[in-house]
């Protein structure tokens, strides 16, 4: 009974949630208002909006020294993750069977370890400068911590699931994902496309006015 | 609901757009903004993390804006903007932020950090929760035409001054002039050697130019206060008395924020473009120099660095300039460690210099500015900014600093080559 509501309706009704929400999003950026600037642009703000999107992965030179482990704990988290989401076998077998219908070169087994250490090790990182850290402290919400927790225990089921292979695990990864899918539009989550169009814009600000952002 | 609650909400409001929507969905709560801050790196306060400067306008759009928030604030759970936020808020954006932008350059995501506290700085000054400094300040350039209270008297006797000093005549209400120079009241008021400077620099270079009776002052207090209404109105005079004339350019004299207000700000202010070309002082001599109409003399010996005004450089997008101008007439001039783009504020932009209150703490963001000074050595600081002047002299003063401040313009004015006796 669980498992027929994990594997069915909360599957789709989770994808559903979380393709309106994103949608809808995005959408609000797209049709906000945005008053255009009368001032002469000094230089072309397309190809700086462009630029800042890429240049901001890396940090300025002025504060590498500051904010190095972040970035690094950051990359690691990110591209552990991502590798886990796209390479791990299950993911593509799941993903060719039922919503692709084609699938692609999986990782090895020793992949898949160092890539969830490399997640697991960058997001317990984030996670506890963020309650350490007097500044992350202060600023953060209970949206961040939600977030960061929930993604978590994804991972976890999710390599729990694969090493273990237990029917129950799979289950407990599934229902977790779905859940994760159905906070992911109305939290900071967000930011995993919302990046885009922030960067865009303040790398079109900054260009117009000939700034190297 | 208080009548000053509900106008500081019904201008966020009116402030959410597009950029609204994707920075502050983007935003992760990093904290990497704040060691970019100088108000955050010198005190070690997080509340003056640059992000956290943002919270009356985020909290609006949370609750009112955002998914989450929306069936929060249906569910009874969100807790809505107070008028207690204002007034907590209120000396972050007001005292502990001085527009420099620096925020704005290293967010990961790519949020405006300084463009959205501004927008905050908007409703605060509209709904009544600004600094009293500040308030005199603009009402002053409203009311008198400059928010050190400088009258036209004043400054024509500035002006007599000049000519007397210069020998040169200069030029009041040409019309069809080519420039038409703008002043800030700091360079009235403290630099009168500014308006000596332009004499000599035009007349070498043979610009047509004037200064107009009707608008002279540069400065924008409407834009410091962050008031887009008042802003509005002193761009306009400047507008009108530059329409009068017919001139083609205007020129913005050594000050950041009134180089934001006119260059870029101002169209947008008051809804239109201008039928005039607005030009930086520092890009017209670079300009002048790079088409040989200025020729200088002699070289400074002795070590210059150059702080670069922030809405001058960072947000500005005039980097080259003051550095080609300097290269001219020094030959031992060495950079800061973090210049340019990436400059550190002198501590007193966005209105922070004319704001009482703010007093001791933007001499202590100072302390950043005078580690960067005292690493190069340099025996003089050189900038472009009359207010950052004077804030970097006051500082100077304060820290019993062995370093002189000096303008650009004036520099090169001492520099240039004596005309052939005819």
């Amino acid at each position: 009974m669980i498992a027929n509501l994990i594997d069915g309706p909360l599957w789709y009704f989770s994808l559903a949630v979380f393709s309106l929400g994103v949608l809808w999003q995005l959408v609000s950026i797209i049709f906000a208002s945005r008053k255009p600037d009368l001032s002469v642009a000094r230089g072309a703000a397309g190809p700086a909006a462009l630029k800042t999107v890429f240049s901001r992965f890396l940090p300025h030179r002025e504060i590498r020294p500051q904010v190095g482990i972040q970035y690094i704990a950051g990359y690691l988290f990110h591209l552990g993750l991502f590798a886990l989401l796209f390479f791990a076998a299950p993911h593509v077998v799941f993903l060719e069977e039922n919503l692709l219908g084609f699938g692609w070169t999986t990782m090895p087994h020793w992949a898949f370890i160092v890539s969830a250490q490399a997640a697991f090790f960058g997001l317990i990182i984030l996670w506890l400068r963020r309650m350490v850290n007097p500044v992350s402290r202060l600023i953060s919400t209970t949206d961040d911590h939600v977030a960061a927790i929930l993604t978590f225990v994804v991972m976890l089921t999710g390599c729990l699931a694969l090493l273990e292979g237990f029917e129950a695990l799979r289950l407990l990864h599934r229902f977790t994902v779905e859940l994760w899918l159905i906070y992911f539009p109305f939290s900071a989550l967000m930011h995993t496309f919302t990046f885009i169009p922030s960067r865009a814009f303040t790398g079109a600000w900054f260009g117009r006015r000939g700034v190297d952002a | 609901m208080s009548e000053k609650l509900e106008k500081g909400l019904e201008v966020l409001r009116s402030e959410v757009d597009s950029k609204v929507h994707s920075f502050f969905s983007s935003c992760v709560n990093c904290g990497i903004c704040a060691e970019a801050c100088l108000f955050y790196t010198e005190t070690q306060d997080p509340r003056y993390t640059p992000i956290y400067k943002t919270e009356p306008l985020r909290k609006l759009w949370r609750n009112e804006y955002s998914l989450g928030g929306k069936i929060r604030s249906m569910l009874g759970l969100s807790k809505p903007l107070t008028e207690a936020d204002f007034a907590d808020w209120e000396e972050l954006v007001y005292d502990g932020c001085s527009m420099c932008g620096r925020c704005s350059m290293v967010c990961p995501v790519g949020v405006d950090i300084s463009g959205m506290i501004f927008k905050v700085k908007h409703a605060m000054s509209k709904a009544g929760f600004s600094p009293e400094g500040l308030v005199g300040a603009t009402q002053r350039a409203v009311d008198i035409g400059s928010p050190m209270g400088i009258t036209m008297k004043a400054v024509m006797a500035t002006i007599k001054h000049a000519e007397e000093n210069t020998g040169l005549k200069i030029p009041m209400d040409v019309e069809g002039a080519d420039y038409m120079a703008l002043l800030s009241s700091n360079e009235i008021a403290l630099y009168p050697e500014y308006i000596e400077s332009l004499a000599k620099i035009f007349d070498h270079a043979g610009v047509s130019w004037t200064l107009s009776s009707d608008a002279y002052e540069a400065t924008n207090s409407g834009l410091q206060i962050g008031n887009k209404t008042i802003a509005g109105q002193l761009v306009e005079r400047v507008v009108a008395g530059a329409e009068k004339l017919g001139v083609k350019n205007v020129i913005s004299p050594e000050c950041g924020h009134a180089y934001t207000a006119l260059r870029w700000e101002g169209p947008n202010f008051i809804g239109r473009a201008y039928p005039f070309k607005v030009v930086h002082i520092m890009e017209l001599l670079d300009e002048l120099l790079a088409a040989g109409r200025i020729k200088t003399t002699g070289m400074e010996s002795e070590k210059l660095t150059f702080h670069d005004p922030c809405s001058i450089v960072r947000r500005g997008g005039i980097n080259a300039q003051p550095r080609n101008l300097l290269n001219q007439i020094s030959d031992n001039f060495v950079e800061m460690a973090d210049h340019g783009n990436m400059n550190w504020c002198c501590g007193g932009g966005g209105g922070v210099s004319s704001n009482e209150r703010a007093e001791e703490l933007k001499l202590t963001a100072f302390n950043k500015k005078k580690s960067q000074i005292e690493a190069t050595g340099a025996e003089a600081v050189v900038t472009a900014c009359s207010n950052c002047r004077m804030v970097m002299e006051e500082g100077v003063e304060t820290n019993e600093m062995e370093v002189e401040l000096l303008g650009l313009t004036e520099m090169i004015a001492e520099h240039l080559e004596p005309r052939a006796a005819s």
